[in-house]
């Protein structure tokens, strides 16, 4: 508790003490022979104890032009209370109020705290190497490129490259994988994880504003900000509520009386109940507050949700959208069958390596691995890359083609198209065709296990883009049971064909992309929401992406779709929680049936059991980071 | 510039609704948002005035909240 807080439950005591001695001294008539106005002091006495500071900042307020607040409102239910002489309901109502305000303000720190705790990655300090030995220095204030000390068991403060020393490292706190990572000289570490046994020593390749932790951790803070379309309708709401609420309770006050000659008083205390429950605080703070945990539980998973928007947009997928290659496969491509048409295997081969020799792509390094040597660069004169269909080279000054049956073809080059189910890669050399590598690529394991918790999380429809060859895109698809599958797509076209299957989307439902986040951010962004799966340490995947997955484990994306919907299940519980109470207590209060005190339930009570409520957001249960089993 | 301000007892969540609109509405302030869950205060605003429109923003702060704090770096 703070000195605040303390305070307050000070003055709440106290108040309850002088308040509870006055009501049983008046039922048992030791008051009757007292005056109007000594009686008024004794109720007076616990009031201004608890409600001297709503009454100051009520009026303060009003200067200030900001009139519909907490503070206003109660101050005029319980100053009207008094005037029509329901002195014990007056002080009682400030007093709960109190009570209510307190009890809010602990569980608003306690969720404050669970979620600082989530986020308590961001490193301490460093151990700079100084010619003076290691100084204990704030993160910081170390400079790029600077050699720093992990010593075991301490997190790594800054992104950088080991030099010396191995260890395994603990990712768990950004990506939530309890498997360790091997971490050797010339190997990347990440801040924010946890060094193992070994003392390692670390250049350091990012200032801390850079650096993959100070990154998350913004993104995480941030998230808040980009808000989902029912925090805008609370905003909305919230902001006529109050003044409407208000207006009538003036209505109820004065017309009756004034139209009917109804009873003052009994009139002013059905207009004080409206007061009472015309703050929308449960609303305003119960909504950002699950968004909040929603998004602290998800990133405790090493998920990074960028918004609660997207917590929005992804409770609502009906149309899963995957990229082939890294996504649903593990993209190690394995290099399965040389089929040489002419010549030897390993003269096929050895083309096929020196042609994809000066390439990054993971199938060009299957192919360079499978040859084993060194591939002799200096006999290729000149590569070209051809987007979507393959590599033309110059090799020993002859032409060298190596890629798909689109590019042999476009070339006039006579072949015969090889039947499989895997990626191909033909090869002519010299104007022949030389033959075929065949090449594959396993599918993920657990792909099948997630896809089916997605089905089970509300998915409808699953499909899958991919550049490669469609024998091999629809072998995944009929192995995995995807819906849909298109199949040798230019990166140009896969925006094209996610449109398509964004216009066949059932209206108010969404469509999520899931890729790498490399070579697709233009679908990615295009999406109703965009995934990048397995983006620890790439910046331009954590750009690109609105739900960042930190490593490549496909049952991730059921966890984040089951916490989406969850958090929305969570707000829509407390908006209609919170309002079904409230117009209740209105009717009731308006027809005369309700009295003070379920009023102040109605305004604090309901608020701090939504808060609860939303604090479930946080936790997650033990059902949220498992796949179900198969039984059902 | 974008700074972020870290908020001393900012306790109500409808409060730290009104600060931001009062505070969007400062001239030469391009983007506020305030959040409440980590109590913190975002403000993008044109260099040369910046500290002028701190003040104003702190002011603002007073009239939603007494007690309200922007904590300085």
């Amino acid at each position: 508790m703070t000195k605040k807080q303390k305070l307050s439950l000070l003055r709440i005591i106290l108040a309850a003490l002088l308040l509870g001695t006055a009501i049983v001294l008046e039922h048992l008539g030791n008051l009757d022979s007292l005056l109007w106005w000594q009686k008024l002091g004794l109720y007076l006495l616990p009031y201004l104890l608890v409600g001297f500071s709503v009454l100051r900042e009520a009026v303060e307020h009003i200067c200030h032009g900001q009139v519909f607040d907490e503070n206003f409102l109660m101050a005029t239910a319980s100053v009207a209370a008094f005037c029509v002489g329901e002195y014990p309901e007056a002080a009682a109502v400030m007093l709960l109020y109190q009570v209510g305000e307190l009890f809010q303000s602990c569980a608003v720190g306690r969720s404050r705290r669970s979620i600082t705790a989530l986020m308590d990655i961001a490193p301490e300090y460093a151990n700079l190497e100084t010619p003076d030995g290691l100084a204990k220095i704030d993160p910081e204030e170390v400079p790029l490129g600077s050699m720093i000390v992990v010593k075991p068991g301490e997190r790594i403060p800054l992104d950088g490259v080991v030099i010396q020393g191995e260890s395994q490292i603990d990712t768990a706190a950004l990506t939530g994988e309890p498997v360790p990572r091997t971490a050797a000289p010339g190997s990347g570490v990440i801040s924010g994880c946890v060094n193992g046994e070994g003392t390692l020593r670390v250049r350091t390749t990012k200032g801390y504003a850079d650096t993959t932790v100070t990154r998350i951790l913004e993104l995480v803070e941030d998230a808040s900000s980009r808000k989902a379309p029912v925090e805008g309708f609370i905003t909305r709401f919230a902001r006529w509520y109050t003044p409407i609420v208000t207006l009538l309770a003036l209505l109820l006050a004065v017309v009756p009386p004034l139209a009917y000659g109804k009873d003052w008083s009994d009139w002013i205390r059905r207009a004080c109940i409206f007061l009472v429950v015309s703050c929308p605080c449960a609303l305003v703070i119960s909504v950002p507050l699950s968004f909040f945990g929603g998004i602290g539980a998800a990133s405790r998973h090493g998920i990074l949700v960028k918004g609660s928007n997207y917590l929005e947009t992804l409770s609502k997928l009906s149309t899963l959208v995957f990229d082939k290659t890294g996504t649903l496969t593990r993209g190690e491509f394995k290099l399965s069958a040389v089929l040489p048409a002419r010549g030897s295997e390993a003269e096929l081969l050895e083309l096929a390596a020196l042609g994809e020799g000066y390439s990054n792509h993971p199938i060009a390094r299957s192919i360079r691995d499978a040859w084993g040597q060194a591939a002799e660069l200096s006999r290729v004169q000149s590569v070209q890359e051809i987007a979507g269909q393959g590599l033309c080279s110059v090799v020993d000054g002859r032409k060298l083609l190596l890629g798909s049956e689109k590019l042999l073809k476009a070339r006039g080059i006579d072949f015969t198209p090889a039947d499989k189910d895997s990626t191909l890669v033909y090869v002519a050399f010299d104007g022949l065709y030389r033959g075929v590598l065949v090449i594959s690529d396993g599918i993920k394991a657990g792909a099948d296990t997630a896809l089916w918790a997605l089905r089970a999380a509300g998915v409808e429809k699953i499909a899958m883009l991919s550049g490669d060859r469609r024998p091999a895109a629809e072998a995944v698809g009929r192995t995995l049971k995807l819906d849909q599958v298109e199949a040798e797509l230019l990166p140009q076209d896969k925006v094209a064909a996610l449109e398509s299957m964004l216009k066949a989307t059932p209206k108010n439902r969404t469509l999520g992309y899931v890729g790498d986040g490399l070579n697709d951010a233009p679908v990615l962004t295009r999406a109703d929401v965009g995934i990048a799966m397995g983006s620890l340490g790439s910046d331009a995947a954590i750009e690109a992406a609105d739900v960042v997955i930190m490593d490549d484990d496909l049952s991730k994306l059921p966890i984040a779709l089951r916490i989406a919907n969850k958090t929305l299940r969570i707000v829509r519980q407390n908006i209609a929680f919170a309002l079904a109470v409230k117009f209740a207590i209105l009717i009731l209060g308006a027809l005369g049936y309700a009295n003070m005190w379920l009023a102040v339930f109605g305004d604090v009570g309901v608020s701090v059991i939504a808060i609860l409520n939303a604090m479930r957001c946080l936790q997650e249960s033990h059902r949220d980071c498992l796949p179900r089993p198969f039984y059902s | 510039m974008k700074k972020k301000f870290q908020m001393e007892n900012l306790d109500c969540a409808n409060c730290a609704a009104k600060m931001e609109t009062l505070i969007q509405n400062i001239p030469g302030v391009r983007s506020a948002s305030m959040n409440f869950m980590t109590q913190k205060l975002t403000l993008e605003a044109d260099d040369d005035r910046f500290e002028e429109i701190l003040e104003e923003a702190q002011r603002c702060c007073d009239k939603v909240d007494r007690g309200c704090r922007i904590l300085r770096p």
